[in-house]
């Protein structure tokens, strides 16, 4: 139940700006095991606006993972609050709110490219031509035309991931919610996607979550870095990049570029996170 | 260097390298074992009940070969050389009619009649309680332990029970056979579907949830293509099991055609020919039957993308 005051915040709130995409308030998620409660996340908050790409980086068990399951409602919270599109993470997951993207591809391997792209759309039982036009064109913006009628393992890695891609966004969602997408693929290709990735929030202006454990990878995509601290999982800083929007591999080796990743390099140490 | 610089020097010094190489050349070799512990088997059993003949028509000194030959050439052998089954095979079945009674297809047929009819209920009923199984708590929960306690039963206590219970209640001819078969078939198939729908890995289910799909689209755009290849490994097994089923089916119950009729009447004369043929003939069918199901498997699968 809400409480006056807590109407009162959010009324105040809705008549300064738009809502964020996501709004988390307060959140804690404390896994109970035999050996004795484990926090996996402890008072988070964060506001997320449109149109952001967002990154969520910190050492492995700082619950960055755990706190993107919580938006798609993979995971319930213990305390706090979090609204996604201005309701529960569930209702919009009712609502395919949001396009999830995992760490492996996780094609259906008895089905084709295409097909693979094909089955939200057919859970959401659009049309066939809706869904023709939907493979077609999310399978181009990742370039996979022409590779419809492939099965995923002829397909490499970097290729599949892209496939996975394409399945999101077939959804059509405004949020994309990404965990880890590049993790297992080569540097070489893991920064082609990246271009890809950015040119792609240029194209379709999505509001991106983006799990990874890269300070690269973070500083290149983002326009706000999240950094995250185990034991317990918390939120140590919030980075908003002045990185232009249009941006190309080069800008990795520019001052800006090299001071945002040395302030999240800092905040991971000051986190304790390369300890042990 | 290659492969083949290292392979060549050991095919020149094992001279059995090139004919063990492939499959047909271990099996040969198998069968070719087989026969020759068989012809020795015949030999040392029948040679007790060979004395008595030479013993009572009063025969000394027979030599050894015509002992050998005497031994594979009995009406009513101990255990029947590998020639005398052969020839018994191509009497009742080439030699034979189909609709005559002493026709080894004409059993055979009415046997696999009911091992298939059993077969379908069988798999159809196990699928069935693994859709049940896997998706409520409660039926895992309660079906389960009857499932596996089932398969305790000898088959051979229960089989005429069955078909008396069943007679009683109107029902006879194939069916309460094939009850039997189903009796045992179902149990692999439930158990390898169980584990089938339940192998999806979590990601898989996750992807599911963050769609928002119901159960029913899950079971089928996830579950049930996930659990195929488990399917058809199961239908093997239950398959064979359902055959076994029709022919105890046909034991007990004085049934009058059939393998198990056959291998009944064999005993009741000590007709050991017929036994063994009609028990060759099972393997045969139980050997096709799951040949035919791995070559659907292998359609199947390659339809579906999933064989390499």
């Amino acid at each position: 139940m809400l409480t006056a005051s807590e109407i009162e915040d959010g009324l105040e709130d809705a008549m300064r700006k738009p809502d964020p995409v996501i709004d988390i308030d307060n959140l804690s998620l404390t896994f109970e095991t035999n050996d004795g409660p484990v926090h996996a996340l402890s008072d988070i908050d964060l506001k997320i606006e449109e149109g952001d790409f967002v990154s969520f980086i910190g050492p492995s068990g700082c619950g960055k993972t755990t706190l993107l399951r919580v938006i798609a409602d993979l995971e319930q919270p213990t305390a706090g609050s979090i609204t996604v599109n201005g309701v529960s993470p569930e209702a919009a997951r009712l609502a395919r709110a949001y396009g999830y993207v995992f760490q492996a591809a996780a094609l259906y391997p008895w089905r084709t490219i295409a097909k693979n792209v094909a089955l939200p759309l057919e859970i959401m039982g659009l049309s066939r031509d809706e869904q023709n036009r939907r493979i077609a064109r999310n399978m181009e913006l990742v370039n996979l035309s022409g590779f419809e009628k492939k099965f995923p393992w002829q397909l490499s890695g970097g290729m599949q991931q892209r496939a996975s891609i394409a399945r999101a966004l077939a959804v059509e969602p405004d949020l994309l919610l990404m965990d880890e997408p590049f993790g297992a693929l080569d540097e070489i290709v893991r920064d082609h996607l990246n271009e890809q990735l950015l040119q792609l929030w240029a194209k379709t202006n999505k509001t991106v979550v983006f799990v990874t454990h890269s300070i690269p990878e973070a500083v290149f995509l983002s326009s706000k870095i999240v950094v995250l601290c185990p034991r317990p999982g918390r939120i140590y800083d919030v980075i908003e990049s002045d990185l232009p929007r249009e941006r190309t591999l080069d800008i990795r080796e520019t001052p800006q570029f090299l001071k945002i990743a040395h302030r999240v390099r800092e905040g991971l140490k000051a986190g304790h996170s390369y300890e042990d | 260097m290659t492969d083949t610089a290292l392979a060549a020097p050991s095919r020149g010094l094992n001279p059995f390298a090139g004919l063990m190489a492939g499959t047909a050349g271990p099996v040969t070799v198998v069968v070719l074992a087989i026969f020759a512990i068989w012809y020795v088997a015949a030999v040392a059993l029948n040679t007790p009940f060979q004395m008595d003949m030479y013993e009572r028509g009063d025969q000394t000194d027979v030599p050894f070969t015509q002992l050998v030959s005497d031994t594979l050439a009995q009406e009513r052998p101990v255990l029947p050389a590998p020639h005398q089954v052969a020839v018994e095979i191509w009497n009742t079945t080439v030699e034979k009619k189909i609709t005559s009674k002493r026709s080894l297809i004409y059993h055979s047929g009415i046997t696999l009649s009911s091992t298939l009819l059993g077969f379908l209920i069988g798999t159809g009923l196990g699928i069935l309680l693994a859709i049940g199984i896997v998706h409520s708590r409660v039926l895992d929960k309660s079906l389960m332990p009857w499932v596996i306690s089932s398969q305790t039963i000898p088959i051979l206590a229960i089989a005429p029970m069955i078909i008396v219970v069943l007679n009683a209640i109107g029902i006879s001819g194939l069916l309460p056979k094939a009850m039997i078969s189903t009796y045992l078939s179902f149990f692999p198939v439930t158990v390898g579907m169980v584990k089938g729908l339940r192998s999806p890995e979590i990601m898989h289910m996750d992807l599911m949830h963050t769609y928002s799909a119901t159960r029913v689209q899950a079971f089928w755009k996830l579950r049930l293509p996930y659990a195929v290849p488990y399917l058809f490994t199961s239908m093997k097994i239950g398959m064979a099991a359902s055959l076994v089923g029709a022919i105890v089916g046909e034991l007990p119950t004085g049934a009058v055609a059939g393998l198990g009729a056959r291998l009944l009447a064999g005993s009741y004369y000590g007709q050991t020919v017929q036994i063994w043929s009609a028990l060759l003939m099972a393997a045969f069918l139980a050997g096709t039957l799951v040949a035919l199901i791995g070559l659907v498997e292998r359609l199947t699968l390659k339809r579906m993308g999933m064989a390499r």
